[in-house]
């Protein structure tokens, strides 16, 4: 267990909601949920989740920390917006969903390997670097996400793709050697640093 | 003058030879036909994208957006921010609306900023480029310069997720918005307002980490698109656009069929009833060539 899941299993006992309404994002939510249950039916990957929304909002309320935080559910969130928008009370469970994966990957709790916790960080490093995404090392990234050698096949597989890419202009080899960048760079890192240290203080994500 | 002015937050797959480069140059070629000036936010930065609520947090993903913001006031005062991605117009649509209910979200947004000299004073509106086609234009506007009318060619509006939950645009509905449709009729081909996967989910970022789950999305809405006769589909969004087209060929080869569905953006279409050449109109940037639209602009794009 990592120190910072101590801590605040420490802090908060027996009391998981008021560790989420304090610590997830738009987690103040969760006691709204009046289980009709719309959200999980509305999911694009409904079927995937093994704890539909609905069911993530109640395991909250009875407690299940370990449950919740290390279930791979939060991670089948595709973004698509259906269940806030179809939500009789407003809640607005896309970001609920989001915030719970993010309080686990912080924590450290969330479950290894999981294809969406690792593509979005990929992808939130891959950003960081230049302030702009570099779709090129992204995709290599993500095929060589576990060593060379499972890389070369899972590229191999999907070479028809990537050639078509870059034969329409749409992926750019020479993005390897640099690729688009912002000017103020400095300034954008000092920006998110801050941003984060703010966020930590406040969470007390501090060690 | 230009009849409009925008502050441009086209967002990185836009970039050159970026996987919506070709959506970028259709936007252009558009925006010129319309007399639409956009001027790109100096110094611009990613969004952040929704993917990115796993490592980023709370606060760093508003501050990201909030830059843009900032920088928008300080160069291109008084303009609405306007971006053609769907995930760039949502993290700034997002943005506004958490910062403007908290003003200690605010606040400490502003403490982040003041870390790259900038400041966020509130007064930015974000529109995704359909808001500005409808909403300022209006449909009436958008078929004067129509001088290649795309008929024959029935074309399914897929308009996805982001550009239609959870804000959409207005007066339309979640379930079944009929902008697109409308635009298509606009513009001369018929629209298929019953294409039932309007807007299904094409996996969005999941597409990379959840190949399969996203295939079978994917597979809905061509399928779909096939069944209603569609020669092609047609969308707002550019990760549904390169989601849809690129994953095609896969789903042929795991699942036995015969997709080659073309899936083009509005602009795309705007720019070629505009009377713009194949290339104006970023026609050479698909895998599935859009056959018939190049056919309707070979016959147009001289004028």
């Amino acid at each position: 267990m990592s120190d910072l899941n101590t801590q605040a299993v420490e802090r908060y006992r027996n009391n998981f909601l008021k560790e989420v309404e304090e610590n997830v994002e738009e987690g103040h939510w969760v006691k709204m949920c009046m289980q009709c249950g719309v959200c999980s039916g509305s999911c694009p990957f409904g079927p995937h989740w093994e704890h539909p929304p609905q069911e993530i909002f109640m395991m909250i309320r009875a407690g299940k920390r370990d449950e919740v935080l290390a279930s791979d559910s939060m991670w089948m969130c595709t973004s698509c917006y259906n269940c806030i928008v179809r939500c009789p009370r407003k809640l607005p469970i896309t970001h609920i969903m989001h915030g719970l994966a993010n309080y686990a990957h912080r924590l450290g709790i969330a479950p290894k390997g999981q294809p969406t916790r690792e593509f979005a960080k990929l992808f939130w490093d891959n950003m960081m670097k230049k302030g702009r995404v570099n779709e090129m090392k992204l995709t290599i990234g993500h095929y060589f996400r576990n060593g060379i050698g499972a890389g070369i096949k899972e590229a191999m597989a999907m070479k028809d793709v990537g050639l078509g890419m870059l034969k329409a202009k749409r992926l750019n080899p020479m993005e390897l050697a640099g690729g688009h960048g912002l000017k103020d760079l400095k300034g954008f890192h000092a920006m998110v640093a801050k941003a984060k240290e703010i966020e930590d203080r406040k969470k007390g994500f501090v060690k | 003058m230009a009849k409009k002015e925008y502050a441009f937050y086209p967002g990185c797959s836009s970039q050159l030879k970026a996987s919506a480069s070709n959506y970028l140059v259709s936007v252009n070629s558009m925006c010129e036909k319309l007399d639409i000036k956009m001027t790109e936010i100096p110094d611009w930065n990613c969004c952040g994208a929704s993917v990115g609520y796993g490592e980023g947090g709370e606060l760093p993903r508003l501050a990201i957006s909030a830059r843009n913001f900032a920088l928008a006031e300080q160069h291109l005062p008084g303009q609405d921010v306007v971006a053609t991605c769907a995930a760039c117009w949502l993290a700034s649509r997002e943005t506004i609306e958490r910062l403007d209910a908290s003003a200690e979200l605010m606040k400490e947004t502003n403490e982040a900023l003041a870390a790259a000299g900038l400041t966020y004073r509130g007064q930015v509106q974000a529109r995704h480029m359909v808001e500005v086609l409808i909403d300022d234009l209006g449909y009436e506007e958008l078929a004067k310069p129509v001088s290649n009318p795309l008929e024959g060619l029935k074309i399914a509006g897929y308009v996805g997720c982001q550009t239609n939950r959870p804000f959409g645009i207005a007066g339309e509905s979640f379930e079944n918005p009929m902008y697109l449709d409308k635009l298509v009729e606009t513009l001369g081909a018929e629209s298929l307002p019953k294409y039932e996967q309007k807007v299904t989910c094409c996996g969005g970022a999941l597409a990379f980490s959840e190949p399969d789950k996203s295939q079978k999305q994917i597979r809905d809405i061509v399928e779909s698109a096939y069944d209603h006769g569609a020669d092609l589909i047609v969308t707002p969004c550019p990760l549904c656009q390169a989601n849809v087209e690129v994953y095609q060929s896969e789903i042929n080869k795991k699942q036995g069929t015969k997709f080659a569905m073309p899936v083009t953006y509005y602009s795309q279409l705007m720019t070629v009833a505009y009377g713009g050449t194949h290339k104006e109109a970023g026609l050479d940037g698909h895998i599935i060539a859009p056959g018939k639209l190049e056919e309707i602009a070979a016959k147009g794009g001289k004028k």
